[in-house]
């Protein structure tokens, strides 16, 4: 036989990947080379936002200091800041304004990325859902920001917004004469307008709380070279283009050209013409935002796979289940045996994402035993650990007859293709959901069972389809996650080598790769032994983790 | 890829997002008037005057109310609308009744509307009628006007200054 290939479908993630979803993979990939994985901003940009988030606070506190919140002092202090401290106070105004408009680019990004990779049902549902407030609020807060400057562009948004506003039936239109009848614009009209412009934030963080309130760890910081890259690029900005006001707010006078901040303002034109019908599309893109997780082509079934299932019988309450789930699906509970202190795992069936990585941290979850059915404390009834292990002594039996070195791969349906790399004599390869679904103690098994080594692989890190799956395999197998592989197993047969699923040649060159190391270290034991060998390959090279 | 090529490449990309958070920030700009243009905005808030005639209670009546609610007069709370007609050379801008707010129709009426005219010479013509009784006199107000471009001309009613104001 010259090759064994044990290639495993599940869950329809070989299904052909949607267009969608193929062109945001290759914007991805393509940044990849040029940020590397870890600071790609296509795929920090939930982490990006807050980042943004973080300046506009800290520069618009900064310009706070200095405002003055009346009719006579609210121009006149910000146009202060730009000229008696430009480089503080105008720096800062200038970093508040542009790290704003980043903010709503790097916001539709994220809603469009999570979009169009069909990130939005089923367990993310609430995620989803929960974000569609958010940029409500962060355009009400830019208005409110733009009122405070009180220039022309103020004067115009404030009529504009309030008209837009009063449109709706039976909202009226007396809060526009704050912006059209001098006598009515008194100094409290700006202490509003403050109270508005922090308030509105809070109930944006607040929202944006909620908003990660389902994913364990969320990534809320975009790492340091991403960090300082945005930061620099912003600051350069506001130095080359200071943000700065129109002429000061004349009640009597509608300036003929306004310098608009598209980001924020883009909507008022259109409002200006057709405020009812502004309000009917974007209540109806929200609507649409809001019902996208239910709503599914015809004739495409809903595919939801099953939840993860605790058997309490084999539970002990160690509760690694509970430390590794990405979604914050799996929580403690009192033990069904009722026995008090005692505690078990229980799914919450509707944030499940069905990832397996429960499965995989179980302890109990050990393949060795004979005597009875294979079962653990948790596990996925569509593809529970039992066949996992059929499989692999399947592909283990194959092996026998295949020529040394004899590899099994153990990966994920969401990396390289597995069934389409091309196939290595000697070498096995299954999939679960997630690569973290396979328990540690599978290595071994594995390695007691015939194969001369295992090669751990999955989506990468920065591309893991569960969030944290590759991030908790490689942490297991350093030695620095429970579980993890016990101290006897011979860590130079064990690889760990992360593939997305467009390197599956790359993947194959890594197993080869690893084969060749491995009758290497083969063919220097026999040496040592005092007997010859000839190796199967040449030196292996140390590029593998 | 080399290192000096990705971070060119990182510096270039930054540059590119920066250039379009700094353009889109300002530009295009936006006009809400066309040039030679001006602006007419009428905005008022005004209770019109309740709609029904009065009763002047008799002292009979007023004993037997509680003494928090011992008023002369007996009135519905309803109030008339706020009919406004604007014209401008002799063009109708405006002609419209506006109705009191609150659920028992008792509050101000407040109109806002904004109406973009040429700029020039203009006669404009106001009238404000605030009592549904028909022999209940109008308000009215005409003016002469030199409009200049990007002028905003205010329609308000103010009873305190006399009725119909125009600035």
């Amino acid at each position: 036989m010259n090759a064994v290939a044990v290639a495993l479908e599940a869950q329809g993630a070989r299904e052909s990947t949607p267009r969608a979803e193929r062109l945001v993979r290759a914007a991805e990939r393509a940044l990849d080379r040029v940020f590397g994985a870890h600071a790609n901003p296509l795929r920090r940009l939930g982490a990006l936002a807050t980042w943004l988030l973080g300046w506009v606070l800290v520069s618009g506190l900064y310009v706070y200091v200095f405002y003055e919140t009346s009719v006579d002092g609210a121009y006149r202090s910000v146009q202060a800041l730009g000229e008696v401290q430009p480089w503080a106070g105008g720096l800062m105004r200038s970093l508040h304004r542009y790290a704003s408009d980043a903010l709503v680019i790097v916001t539709a990004l994220h809603v469009a990325r999570e979009w169009m990779l069909g990130r939005f049902r089923d367990f993310r549902a609430y995620s989803w859902c929960s974000g569609v407030p958010l940029p409500w609020l962060l355009v009400a807060s830019g208005l409110v920001g733009y009122w405070m400057v009180w220039d022309q562009r103020a004067l115009y948004v404030g009529t504009s917004a309030l008209e837009w506003v009063g449109a709706l039936p039976g909202v009226g239109s007396a809060a526009v004469r704050n912006f059209v009848d001098a006598s009515a614009l008194t100094d409290r009209l700006f202490s509003l307008l403050s109270f508005l412009h922090i308030g509105v934030p809070l109930l944006l963080l607040a929202a944006l709380w909620a908003h990660v309130l389902r994913l364990a760890r969320p990534a809320v910081l975009p790492g340091r070279s991403l960090a300082v890259g945005l930061s620099a690029a912003l600051l350069a900005l506001s130095i080359v283009l200071p943000a700065t006001s129109m002429a000061p707010a004349d009640l009597s006078q509608a300036p003929q050209r306004i310098e608009l901040d598209w980001f924020y303002l883009g909507v008022l034109p259109l409002a200006d013409r057709a405020p009812l019908a502004t309000w009917a599309l974007l209540a109806a893109g929200t609507a649409l935002l809001l019902g996208l997780p239910w709503l599914r082509r015809p004739g495409r079934a809903a595919a939801k796979p099953a939840a993860a299932v605790v058997d309490p019988a084999r539970c002990n309450g160690c509760s690694l289940c509970v430390a590794d789930c990405p979604y914050e699906a799996v929580v403690m509970a009192p033990h069904a045996n009722g026995r008090p202190g005692v505690r078990m795992a229980v799914v919450d069936a509707g944030r499940c994402a069905a990832c397996g990585i429960c499965a995989g941290a179980c302890p109990s979850a050990t393949p060795f035993r004979r005597g009875a059915p294979f079962a653990t404390g948790i596990d996925l009834p569509q593809r529970p650990l039992a066949a996992l292990r059929a499989e692999l002594d399947t592909a283990l039996d194959r092996l026998e007859a295949a020529p040394s070195p004899r590899v099994v791969v153990l990966g994920c349906t969401h990396g390289a293709r597995l069934a389409s790399a091309p196939v290595e004599p000697g070498t096995a390869m299954l999939a679960a959901p997630c690569t973290a679904q396979w328990p540690p103690v599978f290595i071994e098994y594995a390695l007691r069972r015939g194969a001369d080594g295992v090669l751990l692989t999955g989506c990468p890190p920065d591309d893991c389809a569960w969030r944290l799956g590759a991030r908790w395999t490689a942490e297991r197998l350093a030695g620095r996650r429970q579980p993890w592989p016990r101290a006897q197993v011979p860590r130079e047969r064990v690889r760990l080598h992360w593939a997305a699923r467009e390197d599956a040649a790359e993947l194959a060159h890594a197993v080869r790769r690893f084969r060749a190391a491995l009758a290497h270290a083969h063919a220097q034991a026999e040496a040592e032994a005092g007997t010859t060998s000839r190796p199967h390959a040449d030196e292996p090279e140390a590029r593998d983790a | 890829m080399p290192e000096l090529a990705r971070y060119t490449g990182q510096a270039v990309l930054y540059a590119l997002f920066a250039v379009v958070v700094g353009v889109f920030s300002v530009w295009p700009p936006y006009s809400l008037l066309e040039p030679g243009q001006a602006l007419l905005r009428l905005s008022f808030s005004h209770p019109g005057k309740i709609s029904t005639e009065c009763r002047t209670r008799s002292a009979e009546e007023l004993a037997k109310l509680p003494p928090q609610m011992r008023s002369a007069q007996d009135c519905e709370r309803a109030r008339s609308p706020v009919q406004v007609r604007v014209e401008l050379d002799g063009r109708v801008l405006v002609d419209e009744s506006f109705a009191p707010a609150g659920l028992a129709r008792d509050g101000a009426s407040s109109g806002y509307r904004r109406i973009p005219i040429a700029a020039g010479r203009h006669r404009l013509r106001v009238l404000v009628r605030d009592d549904v009784r028909p022999q209940a006199p109008a308000h009215e107000r005409e003016v002469a006007l030199d409009v200049a471009p990007g002028r905003i001309v205010l329609v308000d009613f103010k009873a305190e200054q006399g009725g119909i104001v125009i600035r």
